[in-house]
């Protein structure tokens, strides 16, 4: 037990460290705040007009749909639109190289810096984001156009699950949005892909469940779509009892499928590494 | 005046030359753009065969709405970098003596500062999909169209400038650069992708009435169209709409002149 907690100790040093200091950058969070929030207005105010003209064919009520936009809002900076800002740094001074002196591995090392990364941004952001859609907006007697808490408590169990898997589902993409970099030695060009992939296929631009029926099956079975889809899904009730279950359940293995591959793809990618002067 | 537009022809030019010397960042760059907002649209076009229609609207005529205002925001975005960054890039390094030294207006060179080739993706996305708008509804351009649209995209430039100019005078006084003032330009061309009447009236309003980005993409294209305007805008007001965008400039540029008159260095 206690060579597992001596392992584990720098990896989880990181991840503490990290999520502390960015925790630090309010003025951020708040500016990041408003912002989502006035694009939530946006997209609301659109989704009513839509359902004004008639519901008949839509796959979710438009009460759903109001949920589902501001959990997007809220959970937005979950979404691995980048590469790491400082693995990026990184690898334009060179100092990527002393990633393989460390007595670590380099990729649970990535992988708990991304989760800092992550949650240390999305935790003041959806505080707020919660407070103000789920309290305020109820208060002020805008409760219909506001997020309403989950149909049941074990809707909420089970998202929070599903929240969990969304944490490590996007610190993985973000260390393969990592290892591209490292291997192509900039990180503009995997930044500039990978942000319209995500934020189509994870169902951010419009829920998946809008695309044509036949499509569905594919949509949600893409790691992506348990960014975004599949926990707001089941916060609303759209995903129940083990349907819900089986869609974690393939959140959790797109998880260790991605890192799997992602461990083996850095460690090939570091041993060809080139670093010039110094 | 001639002077200062040859001054930034030279601006431009070697802004161009520098961007032209990685050609291959350039290329992916503006391909990324390109994608970004193609599929930003692809998530429009699922809506609309869900419903069919928005507001009355069909998805051909919502094309020609976010079209125009896209074309609109990649040229104005192209253009006001320099007021983008001017909070960290030439207030709190002191980098705005140098300007202010120069005989030539600040404005000026801040619009010299960079001309963003990356652009070209979301101005050729814009165009394209205006292109599928006016093929979708056959839209059989009326001969004052040209002109119309013409001039309701060189207001909405002016609007979206003088947005990013007042974000830049806002940096004499917090230093860093205000990136809430990013909802009122992403986020006016965000909503303005949509025709304003979609919208509830207090929305409406403030795109109209506030930050007037209905006036520049709304109203022209209306008229454009040759409909009048489900809200009552007076028909001879919408091809002349626009006219406001370079008000608001007008008003911007006063505002900076102050903040300049108020600037003092942080020296260094």
């Amino acid at each position: 037990m206690s060579a597992l907690a001596t392992t584990l100790r720098p990896y989880l040093a990181v991840c503490a460290g990290r999520f502390q200091l960015t925790l630090q950058y309010r003025t951020a969070a708040l500016a990041g705040f408003v912002t989502q929030l006035w694009f939530g207005v946006i997209r609301v105010l659109i989704f009513a007009a839509f359902y004004a003209g008639g519901s008949a064919h839509a796959p979710m009520s438009l009460r759903n749909a109001i949920d589902y936009t501001w959990l997007g809002q809220a959970f937005l900076v979950f979404l691995p639109w980048n590469a790491d800002p400082d693995v990026a740094d990184m690898v334009r001074t060179g100092a990527v190289a002393y990633e393989r002196l460390r007595p670590v591995d380099s990729y649970a090392w990535w992988f708990m810096r991304a989760i800092a990364w992550s949650t240390g941004r999305v935790l003041p952001r959806a505080a707020l984001m919660f407070a103000f859609a789920g309290l305020v907006m109820p208060l002020l007697g805008l409760g219909f156009w506001g997020l309403a808490p989950p149909p049941s408590l074990a809707q909420g169990a089970l998202f929070a699950l599903s929240a969990v898997a969304v944490v490590l589902l996007s610190a993985a993409i973000t260390v393969l949005i990592n290892v591209a970099m490292v291997s192509v030695m900039d990180e503009r060009g995997p930044n500039i892909l990978a942000a319209p992939f995500v934020n189509f296929f994870s169902g951010m631009i419009v829920p998946l469940a809008f695309f044509p029926d036949w499509l569905r099956p594919f949509l949600r079975a893409q790691p992506l779509a348990g960014l975004v889809d599949i926990p707001f899904s089941i916060w609303f009730g759209g995903l129940t009892g083990w349907s819900a279950v089986g869609f974690i359940a393939l959140q959790f293995g797109w998880v260790v499928v991605l890192a799997l591959f992602g461990h083996w793809a850095l460690e090939r990618v570091m041993r060809r590494l080139v670093v010039q002067g110094g | 005046m001639l002077n200062a537009l040859s001054l930034y022809g030279r601006y431009v030019t070697t802004s161009i030359r520098a961007q032209m010397a990685y050609p291959g960042g350039l290329m992916m760059m503006v391909a990324g753009q390109f994608l970004v907002t193609v599929i930003e649209f692809l998530g429009i076009w699922a809506m609309f065969q869900r419903f069919g229609h928005i507001a009355g609207w069909t998805l051909g005529e919502v094309a020609l709405f976010y079209g125009l205002v896209s074309v609109i925001f990649a040229i104005a975005d192209t253009i006001t970098r320099g007021f983008d960054v001017f909070g960290s890039a030439y207030v709190k390094t002191g980098g705005f003596d140098r300007l202010l030294l120069r005989p030539r207006s600040p404005a000026l060179q801040l619009f010299g500062h960079e001309f963003r080739l990356t652009r070209i993706g979301r101005l050729t996305q814009g165009v394209g999909v205006f292109i599928f708008g006016a093929a979708t509804i056959r839209f059989a351009f009326a001969p004052a169209a040209l002109p119309i649209l013409l001039f309701a995209v060189a207001g909405g430039v002016a609007l979206f400038s003088g947005l990013l100019i007042l974000q830049a005078t806002l940096a004499f006084w917090t230093v860093e650069s205000l990136e809430a003032v990013n909802i009122l330009t992403y986020g006016g061309e965000a909503a303005a992708e949509y025709p304003l009447n979609v919208y509830a009236g207090w929305f409406r309003n403030f795109l109209i009435w506030i930050v007037p980005i209905g006036c520049v993409s709304y109203l022209p294209m209306l008229a454009a169209l040759g409909r009048p305007d489900p809200l009552g805008a007076p028909g001879w007001f919408l091809p002349l709409a626009p006219v406001a965008g370079f008000a608001f400039l007008g008003v911007a540029l006063f505002i900076w002149r102050y903040g300049v008159s108020r600037y003092a260095s942080a020296g260094g």
